[in-house]
């Protein structure tokens, strides 16, 4: 009957076809594009990490030998009830739980007792701060809170055991993450620079603020710490490791986590030490109010403030290019 | 308050510290800061040790200005003190133990990393066995697991990824869990604070309300711990994250991170929800039940293991189980057992895992027993410490695991009937299992090899390593042989326990 064409590729037909498909792009060949993939599939070191990144569903099965053991097949279908059995189950329970807790408000219930009453009663005498959470987590359970920040810390390096790349022991993965930054990350981006220039100074004032501020009104350590935090990744963004680097290098990150806790463990040592033995403590707090009051409330904030802000910058930076 | 009631604190503050310290020094220095460390909360312990020990009374320390419901406060007994010093010396002997593999599988920028993290989780452990706070647990059982999960993925290979993942998801719904049960606390009693909790607790309980809470807040809490630590049912992740990262983290991993928060469990049964109330004995019936079949499987699971790192790894599966099996007796001697095993167990477990590692080595670090046979040999002193766990771990005299079986079997006559009947014959079905898969390693490396196969293939122990050893062997006959005054120094510890 009839032959097949033997220039049927770009003839009309073809063309028709796929547009019929809705693979038929209009352009192409015509303009010149270079689409984001195209750019870096020709560099050796980028396709590496793209074969290694499509090996990961072929590990699955590897893994687990799905095809040789039947006994996991059988196994993923009870797993998928059991899963959604168990979790309903426990929906179940809390709700239940919660419907039997006592109620809110209720003045006779075993809840509202002396512990409450002390830190809302006495707790701006005691501590100086007119924010009694703030008095609360950094003044009567300060312990605590040290420990919160030992956590941040615990994590932080954790990451860095997971993400840093060494550039004296593996050059190599050291180039491809250099590679993969330039290729994922936007550079001089015009409009994310002025408005960085613009938001940058004004997140990490208020930032400060927030952290200087934490024993006068809500915020404190954490909260002011995580904004200054932001300001300093939306500046890295904008403007690239080069310009950052000048100030906020792997050197200054632990130079000033370190110092933060230090003082922290310092500060707080000296206050359980004295407190625990009934000695007289040389901090006052200070006229409730004022911005240098309420005992060491102020240092550590600025403590856990540094400690949070370096900690959320650094696990950016890690999780971007493997290096602070 | 004399000098020698601050020394609990100090531990703590020194851990921290020393940890904080080590993020800015380079390898070699994190290393020794470590050590000292270690060694000062080691005498430190025994000081307070013997101090509370002369006093007969347990103290409470507080930690800044405000007295108990306010502020945070440690409470030091014999029984924390003893834990404390036990804790650290098996650190220490795990570290020196693992230190040659350390230089070799970990890499150089992350060394100082691997002491930061072993430095926190002393911290944690030390706080965990101090703390009378709820809240002050919850941060340090964060810090615990957070360290846990650096540790198995210090060698940055292979499968320590998935088993750290693993780990991570399965320690996290128990942490979850654990919270989701403090949270409920705090909103029935206002106490974050062990003792008034309990205070309010018993107040509540007399009046007869909030019934259906407490028993959920209790099962929240017991079964968040029992997933941490490994009791049978949640123990899938053992095998995983003992049986891939490197010696020393598997020694500590098994022998204490599990173990801190057991006691943590036992505290919380005394101190908040009253190991004599009626909530506490159904969830012991069911601590029983687990213990009991975890004793089993986990034996029957490390018969059938043929790498003999996974083995141990699930060895510990069962003697989780005993501890649980102790505590489920429901009474204050099967505690008492419990606690002698968790002491026991952490030492026989890093001494298998270290001498485990030497075996390994001498034998071109092959893990099965065919390539094994013949590594006692090889290797001297890692055949012997590796013999003397094994015998222990069976319960053969003179070693510390005969104690712990001897308290576990004659602390079941204290409870009723069908508990004790129960428990005997699982002791000896389990004792057996033990001796089939133990006895079967130790017949492998003995077993008679030409001259060229006694010749070491891979690397000999280093000096250091030798002596951890040697001191574990010590440590496991010391306690054995010298364990009444333990037992007696434990039960004095539960009496001002509560």
């Amino acid at each position: 009957m009839s032959r097949p064409n033997p220039n049927y590729e770009n003839s009309f037909w073809d063309h028709f076809s796929k547009w019929l498909k809705g693979e038929y792009d209009p352009f192409k060949g015509r303009l010149e594009t270079k689409t984001a993939d195209e750019a870096v599939s020709g560099d050796e070191k980028v396709r590496d990490v793209d074969l290694r990144l499509a090996d990961i569903g072929k590990y699955h099965v590897d893994m687990y030998e799905e095809g040789i053991n039947r006994y996991v097949g059988r196994y993923r279908k009870l797993y998928r009830f059991l899963s959604v059995f168990i979790v309903l189950f426990f929906i179940g329970l809390l709700l239940w739980t919660v419907s039997a807790l006592p109620g809110y408000g209720n003045p006779h219930e075993p809840e509202n007792n002396i512990v409450a009453e002390r830190y809302i009663e006495k707790g701006l005498k005691e501590t100086g701060a007119v924010n009694i959470v703030t008095g609360m987590i950094l003044d009567y359970r300060a312990f605590d809170t040290f420990g919160e920040s030992c956590v941040l810390f615990a994590a932080s390096c954790c990451v860095l055991f997971l993400l840093r790349v060494d550039k004296d022991d593996d050059p190599h993965s050291a180039a491809v993450e250099e590679m993969n930054d330039r290729h994922y990350e936007p550079r001089n981006d015009a409009i994310l620079q002025k408005a960085a220039n613009f938001l940058v100074p004004l997140i990490i004032i208020f930032g400060i603020y927030v952290v200087l501020n934490g024993h006068l009104s809500p915020g404190g350590g954490f909260s002011g710490g995580a904004i200054i935090g932001s300001g300093l990744i939306l500046y890295l963004t904008a403007y690239g490791f080069e310009k950052t680097q000048r100030f906020m290098n792997e050197k200054v990150v632990k130079a000033l986590t370190v110092c933060a806790l230090l003082f922290y463990c310092f500060a707080k040592s000296y206050s359980f030490y004295t407190g625990a033995n009934h000695l007289e403590s040389f901090i006052s707090t200070g006229t409730p109010g004022d911005i240098l009051s309420a005992g060491l409330i102020v240092y550590l904030n600025i403590c856990v403030g540094i400690v949070v802000a370096c900690t959320m910058y650094s696990f950016y930076t890690l999780f971007r290019k493997g290096g602070i | 308050m004399t000098l020698v009631q601050n020394f609990p604190f100090f531990c703590i503050i020194l851990s921290m510290f020393s940890a904080i310290l080590s993020f800015v020094m380079p390898q070699k220095v994190a290393k020794y800061i470590h050590i000292a460390m270690v060694s000062a909360v080691f005498v430190l312990s025994l000081g307070t040790l013997s101090y509370v020990a002369g006093t007969g009374e347990s103290y409470t320390f507080m930690m800044g200005h405000f007295p108990a419901p306010w502020g945070n406060e440690i409470r030091v007994g014999v029984l924390e003190a003893l834990m404390a010093a036990s804790f650290s010396i098996i650190m220490l002997l795990s570290v020196f133990g693992g230190m040659a593999h350390v230089e070799r599988e970990v890499p150089n920028s992350r060394k100082s990393l691997l002491y930061i993290l072993l430095d926190l989780l002393m911290a944690s452990l030390l706080a965990l066995i101090y703390t009378n706070d709820l809240f002050t647990a919850y941060v340090f059982i964060e810090i615990n697991t957070i360290a846990a999960c650096g540790l198995i993925i210090v060698k940055k290979q292979g499968r320590t990824y998935v088993s750290a993942i693993r780990y991570m998801i399965m320690s996290l719904v128990g942490s979850g869990l654990f919270l989701i049960g403090l949270s409920l606390l705090y909103g029935t009693t206002d106490h974050l604070l062990m003792s008034p909790a309990k205070e309010a607790l018993d107040e509540i309980f007399a009046a007869g309300v909030y019934h259906i809470p407490f028993v959920v807040i209790a099962a929240l809490i017991v079964i968040g711990l029992g997933i941490k630590s490994g009791m049978y049912l949640f123990h899938t992740w053992i095998p995983d994250a003992y049986g891939y990262t490197t010696p020393t983290c598997s020694a500590i991993l098994s022998s204490l991170v599990s173990k801190g928060y057991i006691f943590l469990m036992i505290k919380i049964f005394f101190r908040v929800i009253g190991f004599d109330s009626i909530i506490s004995r159904y969830l012991v019936n069911i601590l029983f039940v687990l213990g009991l079949i975890g004793m089993i499987m986990g034996s029957i699971a490390a018969i059938k293991e043929k790498d003999i790192r996974r083995m141990t790894a699930f060895s510990s599966v069962a003697q989780i189980g005993y501890i649980y099996m102790g505590i489920g007796l429901g009474t204050t001697a099967g505690v008492v057992a419990a606690l002698f095993h968790v002491v026991a167990h952490g030492i026989m477990k890093s001494q298998l895992f270290i001498s485990i590692s030497g075996l390994i080595d001498v034998s071109d670090g092959k893990q099965d027993p065919h390539s094994l046979r013949g590594a006692g040999y090889r290797s001297k002193i890692a055949g012997v410490a590796y013999t003397t766990a094994s015998m222990s771990m069976i319960g053969i005299p003179l070693f510390c695991g005969f104690v712990s079986k001897y308290l576990f079997a004659s602390s079941a006559m204290t409870a009723s009937s069908g508990k004790l009947i129960a428990a005997w014959i699982v002791l000896g079905i389990s004792t057996i299992l033990n001796t089939i898969y133990f006895m079967r390693m130790v017949i492998a490396i003995y077993m008679p090899v030409d001259a060229e196969m006694r010749k070491a293939h891979g690397i000999v122990p280093s000096r250091t390593e030798a002596v951890a050893m040697a001191g574990m062997i010590l440590f496991n006959i010391a306690v054995g042989v010298m364990s009444p005054p333990i037992i007696q120094a434990l039960e004095s510890g539960i009496a001002m326990f509560g």
